[in-house]
């Protein structure tokens, strides 16, 4: 084989020749291709996996309450004579009425059966608790900025059941403080909790920006 | 078309791109710095509805009321009560870590059987039923066999009820063995009976005295009621009050005196004599009060004038005779001064001489039962519950003399737990075949640990009452958990030291956190178990009731206030309490050489050329109550060091001893060795060591077990000649390097 026929071959095997060949397209598919794969990874499946759900240990009918009580929600999510919130009911609020099956529902008469007998705390997960290094006052926001429950926690007291609770299976923590939507965007004022909400609805109150007490702004207001 | 090497680098890319624009990456760093917050073991504030319920802490004598703030069922936080009298909301910070002691580690969870050899800790959990029919069994055989003396208590208990309980149960079982264990307040009663005639317990009005002369009682080391002490130091301040501290080592009450005599340990009865002669001599005392109310000042008079002037006293104390004259004229032209003893803490009585000593000067200054002098209260009395009728197996039983030797001497209830440990361990009169302990831990608290490991060797059933596996629960063969402090509901009779008559009604504060049952119940179920008189004696549904029997009327009152004091209390005037009596100046009966003999430390002054002495501190609990975590964290490390414990000492002998700041040494006394690590300080005397009571624990948890040494093991018992307590305040050493 003479020198130019031996370079000929080679410029056959070279990358440009194979470039022309149509593997271009190739090497575009396998961007294109993990490009999606990745999408859907981090998009759809990453959010199936980091949350995981629980159901209520009770299956609890906000609207058929609210229709009996007459105080709406601070009925049963009250605040105590110090000015502290009382979260969700305990036991002994729901014997009140529930010592013995009132109707006809199984979920009722389970509870009665499993945790009003037995005299047992419903271990009731909570939706809208915030981080452990958050201090949250409901008697600043509901007594003295007169805020109602709805801003916060959107139209729970209309609900016939209790939607799964999804938890955070990294930090533990609700999946309503980072939002629903994974990419973090919101439609209402209840769709997500994390800092940057509280600090957007206290900006627009430039009246409210700090702590009631001391009218100091600074991180300490809520990370005590 | 092929697939090469770049095509999967062209989808690693458009991985990574992709990756980039979805929320993982973004959403992942967020969740991972959220998750290093949440570290499991980060304590978390319970949530719940806050409420506080007040309670009387019985961790010491001190009776200080608390207000336990609570979030649901969980305690949070323990402060001291805004209304009560004695620590009117102060606290001490043993009583701060109570909750340590509920919530913690070493508690006993439920009954507990023995399974392998003794002490080697390896327990078999039982129910209730079993241990109290095992228990029974063995003291329906033991009475049986005709020999019911040989079954013994020794509690430490502050409940008057529990403590009566346990009496009545002897009488009723028919032992005289129910040994309690007494502090610095039975030495003061003992004192008042044998110079005054009568009972008592000894108080001092501090908040109004305007001068106070301490030979080496630990006002501000916890003595008496603690905090109390704190806010009556902070009144002297405020309005110039002077503190004279007698003692050998530069203590905290030492440090915030006014004026501070290191003086030669266990000579300040010498001192105190010394002064009342200078005070007699010069005229200085209350002539009106010696001559109405008391007797005996001839003849002490001429006791001092030959024995303790105060150049003689100077040669015994180490204190020049100026000083000692100063001090005397210092001390009788104050207003209202007050003479104070009792070493450290005051948990164990020590000799009487001193309190006779200390008695006598008060007495010379006229400032007994005066505003801001020493008082002797009365408190307040449970109800009789109907006698005991003994049957002829008790009779038997309790016609044995008490092995501590303690019968009759004195009108008083008295109790020698060292002398009796001395007669279990040389097998005298009669052994002891059953031991049941409460609120007690004898193997760590009395003096030669080794011998009362010897007499407990000899005992064949030891019942431990202990709510922790403290050093004595884990050489029992059975442990029947107590609820603790928190948990329970006591009386607490008159607070140690506090002149107005208190009674209190600790309540439980939580539910029970353990299988525990109190040992007063326990009591009335064993007595039903065995029957007869026994259950006779012990009619009782529980011990609720048996607590609405002593207190009658005010058993509903308390529950709900928690104490009761009597503010209005007066002193009884002189001329009342020495009706009959007058204060005698040396104790009726007793010769004036041997009332104030002091007593001498074991060990010889050649093989031993140092002194080794205990001393108390605020952040060591060195009694039934193990240091609970917190208080060992507060601990300065010129006390306890890693594992090692610090030993005091003076410069200068450590020099002579070779030694330097931070070396190990071996101390070595009569009574066994243990290594240390040498802390120089000025401020103790030369010639003398200290180490803090309260560490060296062999048992609870890796909190408190092995840590520094039980100075207790090293030092040895004495008996009081007159009152037979432990008198022991120091014994001979030597130190060596290790
Ligand atoms: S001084 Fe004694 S009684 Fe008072 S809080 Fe402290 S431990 Fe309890």
């Amino acid at each position: 084989m003479s020198e130019h026929e031996h370079m000929e071959v080679s410029a056959a095997h070279s990358p440009r020749n194979n470039l022309k060949d149509g593997s271009g397209g190739m090497v575009f598919l396998f961007f294109l291709i993990g490009l999606a794969a990745s999408l859907i990874v981090g998009w759809v499946i990453f959010p199936k996996l980091l949350y995981s759900q629980k159901r209520q240990p009770v299956d609890f009918n906000h609207v058929l309450h609210n229709g009996l009580v007459s105080d709406g929600c601070t009925s049963c999510h009250f605040f105590r004579d110090d000015g502290t919130f009382s979260g969700a009911p305990t036991l002994a609020q729901c014997v009140d009425c529930h010592s013995d099956v009132q109707g006809e529902s199984d979920e009722e008469k389970r509870f009665v059966e499993e945790y009003v007998k037995k005299e047992i705390e419903v271990p009731w997960l909570s939706y809208a608790r915030q981080p452990n290094c958050v201090f949250f006052s409901h008697a600043a926001h509901v007594k003295i900025a007169q805020m109602d429950c709805v801003t916060c926690h959107g139209a729970t007291g209309e609900s016939e059941h209790l939607r799964p609770y999804e938890y955070n299976r990294i930090t533990g923590y609700s999946r309503d403080i980072w939002g629903h939507n994974i990419a973090g965007i919101k439609h209402n004022t209840w769709d997500r909790m994390k800092m940057d909400d509280c600090a957007e609805c206290h900006q627009q109150k430039q009246s409210m920006l700090g702590s009631v007490q001391t009218q100091k702004e600074g991180c300490f207001v809520c990370h005590k | 078309m092929k697939i090469d090497r770049r095509c999967f680098l062209s989808l690693a890319i458009g991985a990574g791109a992709g990756i980039a624009l979805s929320p993982l990456p973004w959403k992942l760093t967020d969740d991972l710095a959220i998750w290093t917050q949440n570290w499991q073991w980060t304590p978390v504030p319970k949530r719940g509805a806050a409420k506080t319920v007040n309670s009387v802490c019985t961790l010491c004598p001190g009776g200080c009321g608390i207000s336990v703030r609570k979030i649901d069922d969980r305690a949070v936080k323990i402060e001291g009560m805004e209304t009560h009298p004695v620590n009117r909301g102060g606290i001490c910070t043993l009583g701060l870590c109570g909750l340590q002691l509920l919530y913690g580690p070493t508690r006993v969870k439920g009954p507990l059987k023995r399974v392998a050899d003794r002490g080697k800790g390896q327990w078999m959990p039982i129910t209730w039923d079993q241990a109290i029919r095992e228990v029974t069994e063995k003291l329906s055989a033991i009475r049986k066999s005709g020999r019911p003396q040989s079954v013994a208590t020794m509690s430490g208990a502050s409940s008057a009820t529990l403590d009566a309980l346990l009496d009545r149960f002897g009488q009723a079982y028919g032992t005289p063995n129910t040994i309690r264990f007494p502090s610095v307040d039975d030495a003061y009663h003992l004192s008042v009976s044998l110079m005054s005639g009568g009972k008592a317990r000894v108080a001092f009005d501090f908040e109004h005295a305007g001068y106070v002369l301490s030979f080496g009682a630990g006002l501000l080391d916890g003595w008496g009621s603690p905090v109390r002490m704190f806010k009556a130091n902070a009144l002297w301040k405020q309005s110039g009050v002077k503190l004279v501290q007698v003692e050998p080592r530069l203590s905290r009450t030492a440090a915030k005196a006014d004026t501070w005599i290191s003086i030669v340990p266990g000579s300040e009865t010498a001192l105190a004599l010394a002064m009342a002669h200078v005070i007699i001599s010069e005229s200085l005392y209350q002539a009106e009060f010696v001559e109405s109310c008391s007797e005996g000042m001839e003849g002490f008079k001429e006791f001092v004038a030959a024995k303790y002037t105060p150049d003689i006293a100077a040669k015994m104390t180490g204190v020049d005779a100026a000083t000692i004259t100063m001090l005397a004229r210092e001390f009788a032209k104050s207003k209202r001064p007050i003479a104070v003893c009792g070493r450290g803490q005051g948990t164990i009585p020590g000799s009487m001489d001193m309190f006779m000593a200390t008695q006598v000067l008060n007495a010379l200054v006229g400032n007994l039962n005066q505003p801001g002098g020493v008082w002797f209260v009365t408190d307040q009395t449970m109800q009789e519950w109907p006698e005991v009728e003994p049957d002829a197996a008790a009779k038997a039983g309790l016609a044995y003399p008490r092995l501590d030797g303690a019968k009759g001497m004195v009108p008083l209830k008295r109790s020698l737990p060292n002398q009796f440990v001395q007669a279990v361990a040389s097998g005298k009169d009669y052994p002891i075949e059953a031991l049941l302990v409460i609120e007690s831990n004898p193997l760590y608290t009395l003096n030669d640990t080794a011998l009362v490991k010897q007499a407990f060797s000899k005992i064949p059933f030891i019942v431990s009452f202990s709510s922790f596996m403290d050093d004595t629960a884990a050489y029992a063969d059975m442990i029947l958990p107590n609820p603790v402090y928190l948990e329970r509901m006591e009386d607490v009779i008159g607070a140690s030291g506090f002149p107005y008559p208190t009674i209190g009604l600790s309540q439980p504060v939580v539910k029970p956190q353990c299988n525990t049952r109190h040992v007063g119940d326990v009591l009335i179920q064993l007595a039903k178990g065995l029957g007869d008189t026994m259950a006779r004696a012990f009619a009782w549904k529980d011990f609720s009731a048996c607590l609405e029997a002593s207190l009658g009327d005010r058993f509903k009152t308390l529950k709900k206030s928690v104490f009761q004091v009597d503010k209005s209390y007066q002193p009884p005037a002189p001329n009342e309490i020495f009706a009959s009596e007058r204060f005698s100046f040396i104790p009726r009966g007793i010769q004036a050489d041997v009332a104030f003999k002091p007593i001498a430390a074991e060990g010889d002054t050649g093989g031993y050329p140092l002194m080794l002495m205990a001393y108390d501190t605020m952040r060591l609990s060195n009694g039934y109550i193990g240091n609970p975590p917190f208080l060992t964290k507060i601990l300065e490390d010129t006390v306890l060091k890693n594992q090692d414990c610090l030993i005091e000492i003076n410069p200068k002998s450590a020099k002579a001893a070779g030694l330097d700041e931070g070396d190990r040494a071996e101390i070595q006394t009569p009574k066994g060795k243990a290594l240390v690590r040498i802390h120089l300080d000025d401020g103790i005397m030369p010639g003398i060591v200290a180490i803090p009571r309260g560490l060296g624990h062999e048992a609870y948890d890796v909190y408190l077990a092995g840590k520094g040494i039980n100075v207790n093991s090293l030092v040895g018992s004495l008996s009081d000649p007159i009152s037979g307590f432990e008198a022991a305040w120091g014994i001979r050493a030597k130190l060596s390097k290790a």
